[in-house]
Formats: structure tokens, sequence, C-alpha cells
């Protein structure tokens, strides 16, 4: 394989991403499926790169969810996110970034709505001023927050303390970067990378150490698909995507799995329980499946945090062996202590997948 | 009679320019080719065989060269245009090193560029390693290198990739290049015969076999030689672990969407306008099409002359053309171009 080819695509993919003064917006799912990565996300720019992040409590949904299962109208979605741009411009910024790779697919694409047809944005602008009295303003600068992690991945290297090396072998540990088919399949311009060898996780990846796998399904949508997991009947298409995802990432055996979406690394994660349970098969060679980390949990452990308050303990595939080989010490007691010290309690323990 | 005196300017020493030039030269003109590269020939010196007779390229290139017997062509190679002029009924033709030529006419022959076959990023050509073009298998044909894999085997398995760039709206060029299809008939048969055992596949969207015994070069691809044709554009190529390549398609006969492996992709890359085609025609004030090649004036009756009176185009530098095709047009643009000089000689006598 070519790394210069890649490179030259790389280059052709380059997006402004704005150094400071950031509007936040949360996901929905994610603070459900992994809290710890957006609090990370906060603490990293915060604390450790001093950057200035702001959120508005009234922030809501995008409505995405609903806009791709077809219940939400775009009109509805638009005047939503019209919405989260008046908070913004209310607030005083100009740069935005969501945290779900949803919400910046659509953000992304209502923009690109009314860059062509300002007839629609005008419309939008007078729905919100009927519903709400709000103004705003276009944002100057929309980017998903693993691209701001991706443009401090040098900052991150310099203060880390931890890289993505296996502790025993002295190598680079073999990592799957998955990106969310809205991050930039839609609009490859607005990815890192483009669409087809995004390079936002294989830049954070190698600036800590890590070494990328290039499987032939890497481009394979996780299965999440919106309706293929919300309508029950077609789950069983949702877990057929990552099942062939993991068999033809299990010849390269990777440490591990990392993706930029809230439904990604729920359902790659998810699913090897699913699967383990279904035909009793994991697709590593120990039993305990292969870990799925978020961009902000890897992140947070190269930092030197502890895995326990970067919310770890809430992945159905154990992170435990992952630790083991980055030499990470951890207390195996302190996994289901909550922030006050109080036992959050234990999930049972799964028939096949060993945990 | 023909005034000598006349002189033309032959910007491209390809096909298109070595067969105009051979006309205009015979016809008793004065005539200059200018070639960018160190010899003349095109892409023809590149090219192994000829479709649909499996012909050298080097014979009609020999044919072409040798074809001034009388009043030869001053020709100067490495020679690069930088602009056309248009000067009080005349042209001055600006080189890059400053030198400076006076045409009566000016014959722009500057053919074409392969599509570069790296924006289709999804087939991962100068990427993965067993992607090569339909023109990295001519050269190889050409220089008779083995053609091996990158882990040094020969290919058991083979696909060629059609409309590489061509009918793509989303590669910009929605023009058909029009000689990929039967170039891609034309490779899978000399792969067959290089390696008898290997199994050929093409993927193509649909098959133009327009030119004379096109379509039974096709017919002897599947019957003869045993090659497969697979209706259904590619979507993407990667990587297996073991170097090989998995393609994925849809068989729009069938309805069904495949995966297969291959040991070597052929991408049946299309043409597209030299980049200096653009910037000489603008400096001439000449019209362009959707695809960016050189505009004739009529599409019908004045294909080879152009908005720009004395400027005349021929070949591939106004659109995809096959060499016979090319050799045709060439011979279309002199007739074009004496008939032009004659009659300003008659205006200047009366």
């Amino acid at each position: 394989m070519e790394t210069e080819g890649k490179k030259r695509v790389w280059e052709y993919y380059q997006k402004e991403i704005a150094d400071d003064h950031y509007f936040y917006v949360r996901s929905c799912i994610r603070q459900t499926f992994f809290p710890g990565s957006e609090t990370t996300f906060l603490k990293i720019l915060r604390d450790d790169l001093n950057k200035d992040v702001f959120e508005d409590a009234r922030h809501t949904t995008c409505t995405g969810i609903g806009y791709h299962t077809d219940i939400v109208p775009l009109e509805t979605t638009m005047t939503v996110i019209a919405r989260h741009f008046a908070l913004m411009t209310e607030a005083g910024y100009v740069n935005i970034i969501p945290s779900c790779v949803t919400s910046f697919g659509l953000y992304t694409e209502v923009l690109d709505t009314w860059k062509h047809f300002p007839e629609i944005e005008a419309k939008i602008r007078d729905y919100l001023w009927r519903a709400t009295k709000r103004e705003f303003k276009i944002p100057e600068n929309l980017v998903h927050t693993s691209d701001i992690i991706y443009k401090f991945r040098n900052q991150i290297k310099n203060l880390s303390k931890v890289s993505l090396i296996n502790k025993t072998t002295g190598l680079p540990l073999k990592i799957v970067e998955h990106i969310g088919c809205h991050y930039s399949k839609m609009f490859p311009q607005s990815g890192v990378g483009g669409a087809e060898f995004p390079a936002v996780l294989t830049g954070m990846i190698e600036a800590w150490g890590g070494s990328v796998i290039d499987y032939p399904e890497r481009r394979h949508c996780c299965g999440f698909g919106f309706r293929q997991y919300l309508v029950k009947a077609n789950r069983g298409y949702s877990v057929s995507n990552s099942k062939k995802k993991f068999e033809s990432m299990q010849p390269y055996q990777p440490d591990f799995m990392v993706a930029n979406c809230p439904g990604c690394s729920m359902f790659l994660d998810r699913w090897q329980y699913t699967i383990a349970e279904l035909e009793g098969i994991t697709y590593d060679q120990n039993g305990t499946g292969i870990p799925v980390l978020t961009y902000e949990e890897m992140a947070g452990l190269v930092m030197g945090y502890s895995p326990w308050d970067i919310g770890l303990q809430m992945h159905q595939v154990s992170v435990e062996p992952l630790l083991d080989k980055l030499g990470i010490e951890y207390n195996k007691e302190e996994k289901y202590l909550g922030s006050h010290g109080q036992n959050i309690g234990e999930p049972q323990k799964p028939m096949f997948l060993i945990v | 009679m023909t005034n000598n005196s006349q002189h033309i300017v032959i910007i491209g020493g390809g096909p298109a320019g070595l067969e105009a030039a051979s006309s205009l030269c015979t016809a008793g003109y004065r005539v200059t080719i200018l070639e960018k590269e160190q010899q003349t020939g095109g892409k023809l010196r590149i090219w192994d065989k000829l479709f649909p007779e499996f012909r050298d390229s080097e014979g009609v290139l020999n044919l072409l060269s040798n074809g001034f017997k009388i009043n030869p062509p001053k020709i100067l190679t490495n020679t690069e245009v930088v602009s056309v002029i248009p000067e009080n009924g005349k042209h001055r033709v600006n080189l890059s090193d400053g030198q400076v030529f006076q045409a009566d006419t000016v014959l722009i022959t500057t053919g074409f560029k392969l599509f570069n076959a790296e924006k289709k990023e999804e087939y991962g050509y100068q990427i993965y390693d067993n992607v090569i073009t339909s023109f990295d298998l001519e050269k190889k044909f050409k220089t008779g290198h083995s053609i091996r894999t990158a882990a040094g085997l020969p290919p058991r398995r083979i696909a060629f990739i059609h409309c590489v760039g061509s009918r793509d709206i989303k590669s910009g060029n929605i023009y058909c290049s029009r000689t990929c299809c039967i170039t891609g008939v034309k490779q899978a048969i000399g792969m067959k015969r290089t390696f008898p055992d290997a199994e050929i596949f093409n993927f193509y969207m649909d098959l133009r076999m327009f030119g004379q015994n096109f379509e039974e070069l096709y017919i002897e691809a599947q019957q003869k030689w045993g090659v497969t044709f697979i209706r259904g554009r590619v979507s993407e190529i990667a990587e297996n672990k073991d170097g090989s390549l998995q393609l994925k398609a849809e068989d729009t006969l069938s309805g069904r969407p495949l995966k297969m492996s291959f040991d070597l992709v052929v991408l049946l890359a299309g043409m597209v306008p030299e980049p200096r085609t653009g910037e000489i025609g603008k400096s001439a004030g000449l019209a362009f099409t959707s695809g960016n090649f050189l505009a004739g004036l009529d599409s019908h009756i004045c294909q080879n002359e152009t908005q720009t009176p004395g400027i005349f185009i021929a070949g591939t530098c106004r659109e995809p053309l096959s060499v016979s095709e090319t050799l045709t047009d060439a011979r279309a643009a002199t007739v074009k171009i004496i008939s032009w000089l004659r009659k300003n000689e008659l205006k200047s006598k009366n």
C-alpha cells in the first residue's frame, strides 16, 4: 500500500478548523451511551488546552434521528437547527461544534441547502421568528468535535502520559478507525481527509503512536442506519453490517477500535455482545471481544486520565485487556464506583462474552 | 498555385499534427511543428497495439514520421507554446523560452491527457499496489516487462473497470471517452494471451462498439477467449490482507450485488484535455465544450474551424477520438486550412 497516495488524498480534503471560542452542542444519545466522552472532551479543551468552550442548557435535539426516520419534516428540523444558531449568535459565538456526527451531518446539509436555495433560508428565518422571536447568524465555522481533537492532536501528544504502544512488545497498537457515515460520506469536503480515506481519526492514532489497520470493509457502515436499528424487525440488518466488519478486521488482530460517531461506537461495542450470545463467537483471540473507544476516550487515556473517570465502565466489551497492553494502572474495585464513591451497580455477566 | 511563403504553425506533434503536416507540406506550404516533448509521435510512442487488429503502434508511427518526402516541415521539439495571439490577420505564437513565431494559420493538435485515476478515490489508484490503469498496462505490454502482481506473482484473476473518469458526473466528466470500451476488450484479450489460465472480468455500464470490427472483437473476447463481461459499475475497491483486491459492484442484469477478489485491477481511464490546451485556447479567444475540449465553429460542418479566423483544431484536443479517427480529422482540418489560405490569397489578388 502506498501511503504517499493517501497523503495526496488527505491534502485535497483540508478544512478550516477554528482555533478557539467554541459554541459546543452535545449529542442526545452519547450522554446515555458514553457519558464520559463529552466530559473528557470539555476537560481536555478547557483544562489542558485552555480553550474557551461555551454551552447553553437550552440547546435541544437537532431532530436528526426523527428526521432520518421520516417522522420529523425537514422544515421542522431546519427551524430547530436555526434555533441552535440563534443561541450561538445570542451568546456571541461564531464557531459551532456539534458532538454528534448525525448533528454535524445535518447542520452541514442544512447550511448547504440554504447556500443553494436562499429562499428556503428566508422561509426558515421567518418560521423561527414567528415561533420564538429569535434571529441568527450563519456560523463562520462548523466542524465536528473530532475535528477539534484532530487539530490539537500534536498539542495533546506533547501533554500525553501514555502512547498507543503495547507496553510488553514495544510495538504500536493495531487500531481500527471507523468514521460515522454522516461525517463525510454525504459531503466529502466537510471531513478531514474526505470520505474514502478519512484522516481525522488516523491523524490522532498516528500522532499518539498507534498504527492504523486498513481492512477491506473499513468503509462499511457500522449498521446503525437509523431505520435498521430503530425498527425492531430490521435489527438483523444492523447486526449483520457490524458482523461483516468484524469478520473483515479479525485477521488483522486489532487491539481496539475507535469511532467518531455515537451510533458507531455504540453498535460496534454492543453488537459484539449480541453476536457472542447468539453465535458463541468473538473476534479476538481471548473471548473478551475487541474494545471500542470514542476518540475522546482514546485522547483521555493518552492524557493519563483514570479509565473510570472517563466512563470506560460503560462499555459492553471490557477495556481491561487494552489497559493492560497500554500499561495503564487501574483499580478494578473502583470500576463501578460513582463520582461520590458509591457503588453504581454491576451489570449482569453475559453467557459467552468474557468480561 | 499555392503560396509557399505562407506559414502554418502546428502546435503538437502527435498523430494529428504529423498527419496534417504531411498533407500541408505536400501541398507546398511552409510548416513548423512545435512539440513539447523530446520526440514527436505523442501517445502512439507509448501505446503497444492498436485496436481492433492488434496492429503495432510503431508501424503507424513510422508511416506518420516518414511521411515528409517533399518539402519537409521544420520540427522543433522540447518546445512549449504558451499563447497564440491573433494580430492583424496573422497569429503570434509565443513560446515559453521567449521565442516568437509569426503564422498565417495555426493548427492546434495538442491531444489529450489521461484522466487522473487518483480522483476516483474509491478505486485506490496509487494507494493499492495492484490497481493500475490501462495506460500502465499498455506500457508494460510495450516494454515487454513481465506483468506481475505487487507480490511478484502472475495474476490469476484480473478485473477491467470501464468508464473511469468518463460519463461520470462525480468526477466532473459527463462525456464519453469513446475508446476505453474497445481498449478494455483489446487489453482483456492481451491479458488472456499472456495468461491463458487467468479469469478475466470486464465491469461496464454499456459497451459502445461503434467502430469497424469493434463488435467482432467484443464477440471474439467472449467466445474465443472466455472473457466475462458484467454489466455494473464498481462501487469500491479495498485491499485484502494478502494484497489482493476486494471489489464491490452490482450486476445490474441479475440485479445482485457482487463482492469478488482480484489479483489485479485495471482502470480504463478516460481522456481529458491537456491543461496547456486550455491556456492556448483562452489566449487565442477560442470556445470550449462542456468537457473543456476546444470547440469547433459548428458541430456538423465546421468542426475543425474555430471562432477565431485562421485558427484550426484537430484530433483529441477537440474531443475523444480513436487513432484512425484522429488521422481522418487531421486530414479534414488540412482541407479547411488550404481552403482558408486560398480564399485569402484570392481576396488579396482581387
